[in-house]
């Protein structure tokens, strides 16, 4: 018997409060299409996504409006295309990516992720072709999501793949610089990635996943902030009980989909994803969430406390709503994708400093942030390192998307439109980081005891 | 398969006997049924059975939102499953 309170409750969640599934993200293995003939491998990676993935749209809608939640994105993630098509005889991987991008259109997702190297020890010869390829492939496409694993908490850090991501972001930025440099939102720099993670951009179908899979991101910033408001005043283990009861609902609801996705689909569940995911939308904000706890605003004195309780309350609660969790699972703090990071920014309130704090204790690092156009290669380089320096050391992922936009200064502001929102330019440090960046090398990987 | 009809609107004559003359007529066997005037404004819940239906969820969904509208009101259909999941652990 289902009580009218619950059915109220639930609606409302839906209509008021932006609760959605944020994506149904096929995985797909590529690792069966390898040809030293460049156009083969394109057309057997083609011919396999469009197969497997058929479907996807159909059955994500369906489930859409049968159960009445909305399911925002259906999107695909493949083997690292620097492994899938590393037997071309080729020195550029555009062409790999255009066919993604091609099978991406053709099957109706909004997104392809996979044009991704795994080179936190070192570089293979498909590593530095897909790396140089970057630039080029993602300002031929449209929908292709790149992403560089350049550390872990095993192996340390890969310097030289630090610098040399400072330059392809910078490049990157300058093929697309005709649309505010939206190529750089479409590229990820991890340490420790997940092999199983949703959400792009930084989504891959890693080596030691199946053949085909389902992996499903919640949402629900809105739904939390909404619970929190009815504990007004209380002590905050109260708000973390609040957090946790909700995380739980929001996650069933990502479990019921992923199931039945798998079922229709007839593909094997993978996981779900714990993880607050903000949009533009009002009161769909994570920052909201903790002016709510009781900042004046974001980035005040405090936030990485309140970020920290919200972060663990969702991984609590939502950790026994689904059978299998895993990817990133944490709130993300994407400052473009966010209302109320766009308006702390604004206000003065929130600094890259103070975000770079925030990545310790949340998923997944400087995401989606506008720097101005004359932040030079070396600079950038050094901010993933200091961002893969926080995810070694404290094993987790953490991750950089930094959008240097060409011709725009602190002041100005970018519009990516939809999802990717709108970003005012954030003040860098102006002390140069050069000859750091310059020394190369591997940053030995961190001991695991003595960890004060 | 078990569903919730949920009709939200300004309260007026009929709107039980709309919602029920669809059912019968699709072969829906209601189960329960919860209604309520709150603030002028009509609030009904009902959980209902397709297993012998004779429409598809979606198509029951496009012929009680027609008929919602006509009426200025808002019928949303759904799978009950949504409801248990979250609410019983």
């Amino acid at each position: 018997m289902i009580e009218l309170q619950d059915i109220l409750e639930t609606n409302r969640m839906i209509k008021e409060q932006n609760l959605d599934v944020r994506t149904i993200t096929m995985g797909i293995s590529l690792r069966d299409c390898a040809d030293p003939d460049t156009g083969n491998f394109c057309r057997n990676i083609y011919e396999k996504i469009t197969r497997q993935a058929e479907k996807l749209v159909q059955v994500g809608e369906d489930i859409e409006a049968e159960y009445g939640v909305p399911i925002i994105n259906k999107r695909i993630s493949v083997t690292p295309v620097a492994i899938a098509a590393e037997a071309c005889r080729t020195d550029s991987y555009v062409a790999v990516a255009e066919a993604l991008d091609r099978a991406a259109n053709a099957v109706g997702v909004n997104f392809i992720g996979g044009f991704s190297a795994l080179v936190h020890k070192g570089f293979t010869k498909g590593d530095l072709v897909l790396i140089d390829s970057i630039p080029e492939a993602l300002a031929r496409t449209e929908r292709v999501c790149s992403s560089v694993n350049l550390a872990s908490t095993s192996t340390g850090i890969n310097m030289d793949c630090v610098a040399r991501m400072g330059e392809i972001i910078k490049r990157t930025a300058e093929l697309t610089k005709d649309r505010d440099a939206i190529g750089c939102a479409k590229l990820v720099v991890f340490a420790n990635a997940v092999e199983d993670n949703p959400f792009m951009a930084g989504a891959f179908h890693g080596v030691g996943e199946a053949e085909v899979c389902i992996n499903v991101g919640v949402s629900g910033p809105g739904v939390v902030m909404r619970a929190i408001e009815q504990v007004r005043g209380a002590d905050l283990g109260v708000v973390a009980e609040t957090v946790k009861k909700t995380a739980f609902k929001i996650t069933r609801v990502g479990q019921l989909v992923a199931q039945e996705a798998s079922r229709r689909l007839n593909v094997p569940f993978g996981i779900v994803d714990l993880s607050l995911a903000p949009t533009p939308a009002i009161g769909d904000s994570v920052a909201a969430i903790l002016e709510e706890m009781g900042l004046e605003s974001a980035g005040a004195p405090g936030t990485t406390a309140a970020l920290a309780l919200l972060n663990d309350a969702v991984k609590k609660g939502g950790l026994m709503a689904s059978s299998h969790v895993g990817g990133l699972s944490g709130a993300f703090i994407p400052v473009s994708e966010d209302a109320g990071m766009i308006a702390a920014v604004e206000r003065g309130a929130l600094s890259l400093e103070k975000l770079e704090a925030m990545t310790c204790v949340c998923s997944v690092g400087l995401d989606m942030i506008a720097v101005p156009g004359d932040t030079s290669a070396a600079t950038i380089s050094a901010i993933i390192a200091d961002e893969a320096a926080i995810g070694m050391i404290n094993n987790k992922t953490t991750a950089v998307r930094l959008i240097p936009v060409p011709g725009k200064t602190v002041g100005d502001s970018v519009v990516f439109g939809g999802l990717l929102g709108h970003a005012p330019i954030m003040g860098v440090n102006r002390f140069r980081p050069d000859d750091f960046i310059a020394r190369g090398g591997r940053i030995p990987a961190p001991i695991r005891s003595l960890t004060n | 398969m078990k569903i919730v009809i949920s009709v939200l609107g300004r309260d007026r004559v009929g709107i039980i006997a709309m919602v029920s003359t669809v059912l019968a007529e699709n072969g829906v066997n209601i189960l329960n049924l919860d209604q309520t005037i709150l603030d002028g404004f009509f609030n009904m819940i009902m959980t209902a059975d397709m297993a012998e239906a004779k429409v598809s969820l979606k198509e029951l969904q496009e012929i009680l939102r027609g008929k919602g509208e006509a009426l200025g009101l808002e019928i949303r259909v759904q799978h009950a499953d949504i409801f248990q999941v979250m609410h019983r652990v």
